[in-house]
């Protein structure tokens, strides 16, 4: 019995929770950070971007890890 | 009763996991349009065998992701000397020259200046060939029949072990060797601390490199998966009336991609300068 295909559907799944979690937290915030203060919108996008890359940076950290199990 | 129950799901699973490993579940053409190979291939057409070459029985023969990363840096030298040449015919120039100045100009002001302050002309060369090598590979990948050549482990880590080295240099020529190593402590640590936040922080100089390579090589492999698996799944299904909705959904995320392309250069060779202007003004 080898589990290492449900092992990757289930660890890809638990990873895509955390990413939007963690991203959804950050975008609410920085709408409401724009709509307080409409004139520095061009910085927190930027900010914004930079942040979201590196949260998907680390849930792309599990995603590979995933791939590596799925082709056990 | 229990353990009839017990021995009823026991039987249930066993019977669901045979089934599934006896259909013809493969995969593997998903793989096989990802991976690395020793043939171009253009596939109704015909493939072109490369050469094979081993020196010292090190294997270093010619593979696909080579072919496009020389691609890559031959389309890079033949951009900038034609706009290096229009440079010497005046100052301004106009059209493609002012196009490749913006993103010059974007990195030097947006990326380099604020992350690593004073002296950042020396680094500057570095970080332009890593933004645009890093975003030409990442586009000529998103035309039909060629390859990315930033989707393999291999030359995204030697890419972060080049930033590695660079960081490292430029921290020590500024700081000393035993400085450098020195500064990487902050300030108003407890002295019982001390031993444990060296090592923290001399792991923290390994993972950093380490997190650039598998950031960039994840992204550009989970793009082009999504788009195989998605337009594969006409092929699994074995019906045309799921082709309208495939293509759509892979149309969404072939545009994401070039989203992505552009980002992922960016935050390279942000993070990058980031580290850079922390090794340089250690204390900051």
């Amino acid at each position: 019995m080898d589990f290492a295909h449900l092992a990757a559907g289930l660890g890809a799944g638990l990873t895509v929770i955390g990413g939007a979690l963690g991203i959804g937290k950050l975008a609410s915030a920085a709408m409401e950070a724009s709509g307080r203060q409409p004139e520095v919108l061009g910085d927190i996008r930027t900010s914004m971007i930079i942040a979201a890359a590196l949260i998907e940076g680390i849930s792309l950290f599990a995603l590979v890890i995933c791939i590596l199990l799925a082709l056990k | 009763m229990i353990s009839y129950i017990q021995a009823d799901t026991a039987k249930v699973a066993q019977d669901t996991l045979s089934h599934a490993q006896s259909g013809n579940s493969d995969s593997s053409w998903i793989l096989h349009h990802i991976l690395d190979a020793k043939y171009l291939d253009f596939e109704p057409f015909g493939k072109i065998p490369l050469p094979e070459i081993h020196i010292f029985g090190m294997d270093i023969s010619i593979t696909r992701h080579v072919v496009f990363m020389w691609l890559a840096v031959l389309l890079l030298i033949l951009i900038f000397s034609y706009v290096s040449k229009s440079y010497k015919k005046s100052k301004t120039p106009k059209g493609f020259a002012n196009l490749m100045e913006l993103l010059v100009v974007f990195v030097r002001d947006d990326i380099a200046k604020p992350a690593i302050g004073k002296g950042f002309e020396k680094f500057l060369p570095y970080l332009l060939t890593v933004f645009f090598f890093i975003l030409a590979s990442n586009f000529i990948g998103l035309f039909p029949y060629s390859a990315t050549a930033t989707s393999n482990i291999s030359v995204t880590a030697t890419l972060a072990v080049i930033s590695f080295i660079v960081i490292q240099a430029g921290g020590m020529m500024k700081n000393g060797v035993f400085g450098y190593f020195r500064g990487l402590i902050p300030h108003g640590v407890p002295v019982w601390l001390l031993p444990v936040m060296f090592i923290v922080e001399i792991l923290g100089l390994f993972t950093k490199p380490f997190a650039l390579a598998i950031r960039l090589f994840a992204n550009m492999t989970a793009g082009h998966i999504v788009i195989l698996a998605l337009i594969g799944l006409i092929f699994i299904l074995k019906t045309v009336f799921v082709a309208p909705v495939s293509i759509a959904f892979a149309l969404f995320i072939y545009l994401l991609e070039i989203l992505v392309a552009l980002i992922q250069a960016y935050i390279f060779t942000m993070l990058s300068s980031l580290f850079i202007g922390m090794a340089v003004h250690q204390d900051h």
